[in-house]
């Protein structure tokens, strides 16, 4: 969480990003993040992003989910309070295995859900910098982290084909907020060149 | 050249000219617009309806499960019939949002957010009658597995009824997990194209704080892949569990090992005639006809004929099997149900479910919308005699002298008209104030799918492949 200074370029079409990208990344620049209205495959690729272990976490969800239903039904029924079904079993796997499977399941998803939440740092509430308010709409935004060459990498930008180009000062992590409300942390000033 | 190619012998998913920006704006704009007088009509109807079932059940909870005509043999009667009939309404939402996402079917695009919608309160509407069929409903937790003062006493695990407390409860809790991450970056799109202040702080606190970076879309992409596989399989075992409570007794009728492929394809149908009915108003109402499109339609009236022609296939094999079993009273049980006192109900059943999709193979049919809207209601009618029949094949046990005939009394009736109150007002609420569309999936389909992309590439399917090659190479050069 800190506030810093971005050269953002805008992109109207993801086939003119990806070439910017390569270009970017082999002039040395550091992207700090690109922001798109809708998932393009092969972007996290191109951005050299690894890829999200969330599927592993997943996997340990349900696992636990499996282990949970499953060591609670047998305790109950076999040590807890074993009840006598016209003579059947106490520890009846086969009768066992719905709502073993229905607990799998629950846990993975909402283990996921909550894991996913925390990693993107998204929860109702939640206030991040828009670097263009069409980032959500139409247009790929690529914002690099500069200290003091803004004007000659806007400059560069420029010739990767941005339709658009801007230097920005903005809080780079979240804060709780108002999307109703001007930004405003720190007393920084929102500088828009 | 887009990186990914589709033969223009496909449809196009998306049709007229199309932009990023033009898609945002067509399915954004109605929530962005004042709410018409029909819109609020209509959610006036579905309220007085949801006000009406909610007076039918306190009557209920107040003198007791006894106002409703259950009787000796008939112990569940239209109460849980419009359980099984809303829940497996449900199961077309998630099938199109996880099969068919798996399947990588393009089409599901245009219908998923408002299918799974649908499935949402389609489940919300069947949890309402096991819950006040309890009669004392103040007791209702006792079905949850926590320690208490009564021994502890447990629920009964091996009991089919406690396996659907579980398999409904996680079924809603995903599917809406699902719809909501599906939701989020859509709804900061229309938090970021707002005007108001308080759609600007509305929309802020739905959308999560989203802003679409890279890191974001790679962790959805993950979460909604898992959740796909994570779903199919439960959509498929919620509808087997909730059959289960009908094929786990040995009471002629009720013990049938097909019930539970029988049922997920019974789900289906009906959920998909669900979705043609709801569909085909909204995309009217909505103008959204070029992403919902005829062939959007026509794919889903292909798993109505199939499905339904499973069903008919299921409902022969009962019969056959009734008769080749050689146990009188299983052969009594199918007897009644063909020319018994309910004989009405089965051959609606037969008429609405087996012989009326089968138009369907026809494609002038598949494609004609008035008929498919006639149709999606012709079979969830269907559909509800099924589990009717189901449940009257009870009202004549081993003892004549318990033989009866049940209809409902008005709060069976008054509760059932409260849950279509339900649905529909979330489902008004909805189609007011959220994207019925997926606006982030269409966008990652328009270059492929979309017709004016594929449009430019018929000029590339008609050249010769020296001509192709020298154009791509040159394009390499550049």
């Amino acid at each position: 969480m800190a506030v810093k200074k971005f050269v953002v370029g805008c992109y109207d079409d993801e086939a003119v990003l990806f070439p910017a990208i390569k270009k970017v990344r082999s002039s040395g620049h550091k992207i700090h993040d690109v922001y798109t209205p809708f998932p393009v495959h092969g972007l996290d690729g191109a951005m050299g992003l690894k890829e999200t272990d969330l599927h592993v976490a997943g996997f340990i969800y349900g696992i636990t989910g499996t282990c949970t239903a499953l060591g609670f039904m047998s305790w109950i029924f076999t040590q807890d309070w074993p009840v006598n079904f016209g003579g059947k079993p106490h520890f009846a796997l086969p009768a066992f295995i719905p709502i073993t499977f229905e607990l799998t399941v629950l846990f993975a998803a909402v283990g996921m859900v909550l894991t996913f939440c925390y990693l993107n740092q998204i929860m109702p509430g939640v206030k991040k910098h828009l670097f263009h308010p069409r980032q959500t709409d139409d247009l790929f935004v690529m914002a690099i982290e500069v200290t003091d060459n803004e004007a000659e990498i806007e400059a560069f930008l420029k010739s990767t084909g941005t339709v658009e180009t801007s230097v920005q000062v903005a809080e780079d992590g979240w804060w709780f907020g108002r999307w109703d409300e001007e930004e405003n942390y720190q007393d920084a000033k929102f500088q828009t060149a | 050249m887009h990186l990914k190619y589709e033969s223009s012998v496909r449809e196009p998913l998306v049709d007229g000219n199309k932009s990023y920006h033009q898609i945002t704006e067509d399915i954004v704009s109605p929530i962005e617009a004042k709410p018409t007088k029909l819109w609020y009509f209509a959610f006036f109807l579905s309220v007085s309806l949801l006000a009406f079932g909610a007076f039918s059940v306190i009557w209920e909870v107040y003198w007791g499960t006894g106002v409703w005509n259950l009787n000796k043999t008939i112990g569940w009667g239209w109460d849980i019939t419009n359980f099984v009939w809303w829940v497996g309404i449900g199961h077309a939402g998630t099938l199109i949002s996880a099969i068919l996402l798996l399947f990588r079917q393009g089409w599901r695009t245009g219908v998923n957010r408002a299918a799974e919608a649908m499935t949402i309160f389609a489940v919300m509407c069947a949890g309402q009658f096991p819950i006040w069929h309890m009669g004392r409903v103040w007791d209702a937790m006792f079905v949850m597995p926590y320690p208490n003062t009564r021994g502890p006493l447990w629920p009964n695990f091996d009991s089919p009824l406690l396996w659907d407390v579980f398999a409904i409860s996680t079924y809603f809790t995903v599917s809406l997990l699902f719809w909501y991450s599906g939701l989020v970056p859509d709804f900061a799109t229309v938090r970021d194209r707002a005007k108001t202040k308080f759609r600007k702080l509305a929309y802020g606190v739905a959308s999560f704080g989203w802003t679409g970076s890279a890191k974001n879309w790679q962790r959805h992409e993950a979460l909604s892949l898992v959740l796909a596989g994570l779903s199919t399989p439960l959509v498929l075992s919620v509808h087997t569990i909730v059959s289960f409570d009908f094929a786990t007794s040995v009471i002629p009728g009720w013990h049938t090992t097909i019930f539970p492929p029988y049922f997920v394809a019974g789900a289906i149908f009906s959920g998909f005639a669900m979705v043609q009915t709801l569909l085909i108003i909204t995309r009217r109402i909505l103008n959204l006809e070029e992403y919902i499109t005829l062939g959007h339609l026509e794919a889903m009236n292909k798993v109505i004929v199939l499905t339904g022609s499973i069903v008919g296939v299921a409902y022969l094999t009962e019969l056959f099997m009734a008769w080749y079993s050689g146990v009188l009273y299983e052969q009594e049980a199918f007897r009644l149900r063909v020319v018994g006192p309910y004989w009405w109900a089965y051959w609606a059943m037969m008429t609405c479910n087996v012989v009326s999709p089968q138009f369907f193979w026809f494609k002038k049919l598949r494609r004609n919308v008035p008929f498919t809207f006639i149709m999606s209601i012709i079979v969830n009618i269907g559909m509800w005699f099924e589990r009717f029949v189901i449940i009257m094949t009870l009202h004549r046990d081993y003892l004549p002298s318990s033989w009866s005939y049940y209809s409902p009394s008005w709060p069976e009736l008054g509760f059932y008209l409260g849950t279509f109150g339900l649905f529909f007002t979330c489902f008004f609420l909805f189609a007011k104030y959220f994207p019925v569309i997926a606006i982030a999936e269409i966008k990652f389909i328009l270059k492929t799918s979309g017709e004016n992309y594929k449009n430019e590439m018929l000029k590339i399917e008609e050249q010769s492949n020296e001509e192709f090659m020298h154009e791509q190479l040159s394009h390499a050069h550049h």
